[in-house]
């Protein structure tokens, strides 16, 4: 589907200098995330490369790039997801509201309260919907019915799939779902956790034209209220939804790395790099 | 659908299939159906021949009556054995902690390759050679007497390790998806464990059980050296002191399983009906084995049920 130069996004004001510290300053939003020279290496071996960026509270950041750029390496850093892979390490600040989450003190399961995360293919767990949705809010001890159902429903009702599922949510398993409203029960799932940061990786590329672009409303309805992260290998995708894109490549080493960031609509019109506009015009990746 | 509508190219754009390749799947069908089929033959064959041959002596007294009560007897206290055999050797679902622990815990290394390794070997060393092993090492070295307890430990030595190893297979098969959901919803490792990965895993947590404490039922050669041959008679349900050795309940008790019985009717016996009681006590093993096995798979769909709600 890479296709020529996207549209730009729905009612992009912001088009200027390439600096997003110029951007970020034009709004009245503060820094939720910055990485400061990030590096993630698998053994020793660098699979994200010297990674700066900022983002904003309140707006969506699009990770772009080929296969291997380590867009997805570089997401699951703020979330600290890469402990979980034996020999990675992430070298550098990830910090949070101007805390680092690598220090020693902080806890990974805190961190994930606060940033949730939606995978590339929807994983709901084989339960009900109901106990999906419950299963964060119980973990943390919310024990009280009335407030359990009280915050299901909400969940879902942000997650725009209470309609289709409010006569059978509690008995219905999440797996008996269509792809697209799994997905949105995943996001539903992490909504009920009462996070401030979304990470998303691909969330839509294992669904159809339509659930995609539900998705993607949602993503903006979510960014009202959430900073949200997205790595995905649709440039459309990223040019409809996103306010700052982040384009990575891979290098000669490998590694993948930040090639430019900056407002979407610039990125997509009047990219400052080469390789920016060879990708997004298609010829390469 | 099939290869063939794909391979037909060579035809000429005929949407024919290769009959080669069609042929070659209709044989593998036909192979599989076919080994299908004879496995459940042969677990039809047994239970309808010992079915059939234990008609001679099958009845409510026999299942329910004493050994010495006649002629031919009943073989309660046997069951009776048998089952506490195995709701003692229960014991042995500990392995699954230890499975829990190797699979979700312990980190990849020479040490614990090594430990897979030896609780696979250990489990497949001939149950005579664990039976000697159990009489040297709880007989006649801890001093037990011939009795259950001394049994069941000789049955952990070898169940132990391979329910730790079924378990952690059992836990393997729970796709990291589930875990990495859980664990970015804030979860920790445990609840993790304890919500998501052991629910998930019951299935094959059961069959786990199934074939080690079910292994008690049919293990012979173990329990000959160290549970004893002694079929029990008079049991008297009223004592309760599980230190006398008389007790029904007692550990310390010596007494046949009803694999053991069947070997002792068909090698010692100088009973006229031996090879009819001990077509009778095959029936009833075989009917306890299905039992439990249907009975273990129901609760690990409660299990399941009750695990993933709540």
């Amino acid at each position: 589907m890479t296709t020529t130069i996207a549209q730009p996004a729905i009612r992009r004001v912001e088009v200027g200098t390439s600096k997003v510290a110029d951007e970020t300053a034009s709004t009245a939003a503060g820094i939720k995330i910055t990485a400061e020279h990030v590096w993630v290496k698998y053994n020793g071996k660098a699979a994200v490369r010297d990674v700066t960026v900022e983002i904003r509270e309140r707006s969506i950041l699009a990770l772009i790039g080929p296969s291997g750029s380590g867009k997805s390496t570089f997401l699951r850093c703020f979330n600290r997801m890469n402990d979980l892979i034996p020999g990675a390490s992430v070298e550098g600040d990830v910090c949070l509201d101007g805390e680092n989450v690598q220090d020693q003190g902080v806890s990974a399961v805190e961190l994930r309260r606060r940033v949730g995360m939606v995978f590339q293919r929807p994983n709901p767990f084989p339960m009900s919907i109901y106990e999906n949705v419950a299963y964060g809010p119980r973990r943390r001890g919310m024990g009280d019915k009335a407030r359990l159902d009280d915050l299901v429903e909400t969940s879902l009702k942000r997650a725009a799939l209470w309609d289709e599922v409010k006569d059978d949510f509690r008995k219905k398993s999440g797996l008996a779902l269509s792809g697209g409203q799994q997905q949105r029960l995943c996001i539903a799932r992490v909504l009920a956790t009462d996070p401030e940061v979304i990470l998303m990786d691909e969330p839509a590329s294992a669904l159809d034209p339509v659930s995609t672009l539900r998705i993607e409303e949602l993503m903006r309805e979510l960014r009202e209220q959430y900073t949200i992260v997205i790595v995905t290998h649709n440039m459309q995708q990223a040019a409809r939804v996103s306010d700052i894109t982040a384009f990575f490549t891979m290098g000669e080493d490998r590694a993948g790395y930040l090639v430019e960031v900056g407002a979407t609509g610039r990125m997509f019109t009047n990219p400052t790099e080469r390789l920016t506009e060879d990708y997004i015009s298609g010829r390469f990746g | 659908m099939n290869a063939g509508t794909h391979s037909g190219r060579s035809d000429g754009g005929s949407l024919r299939g290769s009959s080669r390749a069609q042929l070659a799947d209709t044989a593998a069908t036909v192979t599989m159906w076919a080994i299908g089929g004879l496995v459940l033959l042969i677990l039809g064959l047994i239970i309808v021949h010992f079915a059939i041959a234990s008609l001679d002596v099958m009845s409510i007294g026999f299942l329910t009556g004493d050994t010495s009560e006649s002629a031919v007897g009943g073989v309660f206290p046997i069951i009776w054995n048998s089952v506490y055999l195995l709701l003692f050797s229960l014991l042995l679902s500990l392995g699954i902690l230890a499975g829990i622990y190797m699979s979700e815990y312990a980190a990849r290394n020479r040490l614990t390759e090594t430990i897979r390794f030896a609780e696979e070997a250990i489990s497949s060393v001939p149950s005579i050679v664990v039976g000697m092993f159990g009489l040297i090492l709880f007989v006649d070295t801890v001093h037990l007497p011939f009795c259950m307890l001394a049994g069941v430990l000789a049955l952990t030595i070898f169940n132990l390790p391979l329910m730790t190893r079924l378990a952690e297979q059992a836990l393997q098969a729970v796709p990291q998806s589930e875990r990495q959901a859980s664990l970015a919803l804030g979860a920790t490792k445990w609840q993790t464990i304890r919500h998501v990965v052991v629910p998930l895993g019951i299935p094959g947590l059961i069959t786990g059980v199934i074939l080690t404490a079910g292994r008690v039922f049919g293990e012979a050669a173990v329990l000959l050296f160290t549970a004893g041959q002694s079929v029990s008679t008079n049991l008297d349900f009223t004592n309760f002191n599980i230190t006398d050795a008389a007790s029904p309940y007692s550990p310390f008790r010596q007494g046949a399983s009803l694999a053991v019985y069947v070997w002792d009717l068909n090698s010692n016996s100088i009973n006229p009906y031996a090879h009819q009681i001990a077509n009778g006590v095959a029936m009833v093993l075989i009917a306890i084995v299905l039992i439990f096995n249907l009975g273990a798979r129901g609760l690990g769909r409660v299990l399941t049920r009750k695990l993933t709600a709540a």
